[in-house]
């Protein structure tokens, strides 16, 4: 039985190829639209998905952290309050840092660096050491940034002059892009006692403590009963998930590859208006046909279905026609705007190539519904007179 | 009227041509038995086509009862009036009017297609239908276009007989076709005739009448003559 059908279903295949074949030229421009407008959505979509995807690489590995800084009016995060940190739930750590400003100098060349403080333990979790080690505690080491490693031409063993105390170099970090919490690649990192040390005169307290949550399903509820905990009274920290802002950027690039891709999709619009244009033609031309096939038996769904087959062989050869061209199209659109075209290989963009592909066949059967129906309403007498 | 196949009940069609209304028939009452060979005859626009479409289901009467097999067709929907055409009524056309993209054996599969016949069993049917229209099996896979006009009506007698059908409509069968090519054809219908095959042929020709044993002659769209079967 399931044989039978094929078979039968092969004819009007068959009968569509060559139906299309009749107008080749008409056939291949209908096509060359729908192959247009695939390109273009999958392109745009490439696009931006690239510019999203290059972002988000330079933003480097925000992470789901929750950062406090001390509210607006308050210098300093006390021991106490990362002490009531420490008691709210499904925390996998804690780490104060202490932070400030200052000009590091080395040979005859001086540059402005982050001075952070924290523990090695803390140093570990947060960034990724390129050469040498961690600091060792109490010590007068410190571990730099990539670029702050290159501005001043440091080497492991340096000796840094960090507001006119010296510090060791022991180790070099990996770059590792613009951070929400933490700007590593320019910073000097120094042990709590050597930085209380340098700054004898400030406060006692972090300026900053970020703390990592065990479950990402979990971050919101954990930075609500900091908030809780914390700004009982009155608000002394500021509370920052850090995931949220990464999420608001990915929105905001969502939006823009929408936007772009809405751009394309005109293109595709104009395509399968002008697959209705040419299945209209057809429908015109083959009034006679129709009358014959309706005469000797062909019901409405069989007219139907003859020319959605139509419509559906152009658009299934056009899309993926158009698909495998989209490939080109998103490399020559990431040259031209990026500069590079690492992104084109993309999980996520390979998806809007799938979408265009499927977008393009959705097109063209729908350009080709009213022709159809069209068709498939014809009285058989009216269509047997049509000369 | 047991054996009665086409039944036509006082069948009037109205056509308005701007504020003219014309009578293509005007209380037509006819009944046709099973087996009959019938010829319609009649100048133009008398109104021999219009009765052949009203027979032939691709056209409902204004006025008055056409049943075919006992079936009133004015309670017929679109798609069963199609399913009632394609397993009862074979069509032949002045025309020909085969369908250019198919081959000569497709045409005749077509209504098999329609039908839901099987792959296997409908290449067979066309073969034995090709068989007996006298058409060549080379010229099976031709498309219409390289076919005679005798051959290209052989073929669309084939597509006609393609699903068995009770009654075989023919409007002017050999109106495009030289005198020996027309007489083959009719001999071919007679042959059909004799089968059991109700045939019934609109022509303007009167040497086709020769070949049925009723005819009936408009004009104005009324019957005025019917002869046949008695004389």
């Amino acid at each position: 039985m399931n044989l039978v059908k094929t078979i039968s279903s092969n004819m009007y295949v068959e009968l569509a190829k060559r139906n299309l074949k009749r107008h080749t030229v008409r056939t291949i421009l209908a096509a060359i639209g729908i192959i247009i407008g695939v390109i273009a959505i999958s392109s745009m979509g490439i696009l931006g998905n690239s510019l999203k995807l290059s972002v988000a690489g330079s933003l480097g590995d925000v992470g789901n952290e929750i950062v406090v800084y001390p509210s607006y009016g308050e210098s300093v995060i006390t021991e106490k309050q990362v002490d009531e940190l420490y008691k709210v739930g499904d925390i996998e750590y804690i780490i104060p840092i202490l932070s400030n400003v200052a000009k590091a100098e080395y040979k005859s060349e001086s540059i402005f660096t982050n001075v952070y403080g924290l523990e090695k333990d803390g140093l570990y979790q947060l960034v990724e050491l390129e050469e040498g080690y961690f600091l060792r505690s109490g010590s007068k080491d410190c571990v730099i940034g990539a670029n702050l490693a290159e501005n001043l031409d440091l080497k492991l063993g340096s000796r840094l002059t960090v507001k006119d105390s010296q510090f060791r170099v022991v180790g070099i970090l990996k770059e590792s892009g613009f951070g929400l919490a933490l700007n590593p690649d320019g910073a000097t990192f120094i042990t709590p006692e050597a930085y209380k040390k340098l700054y004898e005169d400030v406060d006692d307290g972090y300026n900053l403590v970020i703390v990592k949550v065990k479950d990402l399903d979990y971050v919101e509820t954990v930075a609500g009963s900091i908030e809780e905990r914390l700004n009982k009274k009155e608000d002394v920290v500021t509370v920052l998930v850090t995931g949220s802002i990464l999420k608001s950027i990915d929105d905001i690039f969502n939006s823009i590859s929408l936007f772009l891709i809405g751009i394309g999709s005109i293109s595709l619009l104009v395509a399968g208006v002008s697959i209705l244009n040419v299945m209209l033609m057809s429908t015109m031309e083959r009034t006679k046909e129709i009358g014959i096939m309706k005469a000797v038996g062909a019901s409405r769904k069989e007219i139907l279905k003859m020319f959605m087959m139509e419509a559906l062989i152009i658009g299934v050869a056009a899309s993926l026609i158009g698909g495998v061209l989209s490939f080109g199209g998103g490399f020559v659109v990431n040259i031209l705007i990026l500069k590079e075209a690492s992104y084109l290989f993309a999980p996520s963009s390979i998806m809007y190539i799938v979408a265009g592909v499927t977008f393009g066949i959705v097109t063209s059967l729908a350009g080709g519904m009213y022709p159809a129906w069209k068709a498939s309403n014809m009285r058989p007498l009216d269509a047997l007179r049509y000369e | 009227m047991p054996d009665s196949i086409v039944d036509l009940q006082n069948v009037t069609k109205v056509y308005t041509l701007g504020s003219n209304e014309i009578y293509a028939l005007n209380g037509v009452n006819l009944t046709i038995k099973k087996g009959d060979f019938v010829t319609i005859m009649g100048p133009s626009g008398s109104g021999k086509s219009t009765l052949l479409n009203m027979v032939g289901c691709l056209d409902l009467p204004s006025e008055g009862i056409v049943r075919i097999n006992g079936t009133d067709v004015s309670t017929l929907s679109d798609d069963e009036l199609t399913t009632l055409r394609r397993d009862n009524i074979g069509f032949i056309f002045q025309q020909f009017n085969l369908i250019q993209t198919l081959t000569a054996i497709e045409n005749v599969e077509m209504p098999m297609i329609f039908s839901r016949m099987d792959a296997a069993a409908r290449r067979k049917k066309a073969l034995s239908l090709f068989n007996q229209s006298n058409l060549e099996i080379e010229y099976a896979d031709h498309r219409p276009n390289e076919l005679s006009g005798g051959q290209q009506q052989r073929v669309a007698i084939a597509r006609a007989l393609a699903n068995n059908p009770t009654i075989i409509l023919a409007d002017e069968p050999t109106g495009n076709l030289d005198t020996k090519t027309g007489e083959s054809i009719m001999k071919l219908l007679e042959d059909l005739n004799s089968k059991g095959t109700t045939v019934i042929v609109v022509t303007h020709d009167q040497r086709l009448a020769e070949y049925s044993n009723t005819t009936i002659r408009l004009q104005d769209g009324e019957i005025y003559h019917e002869s046949g079967e008695n004389d």
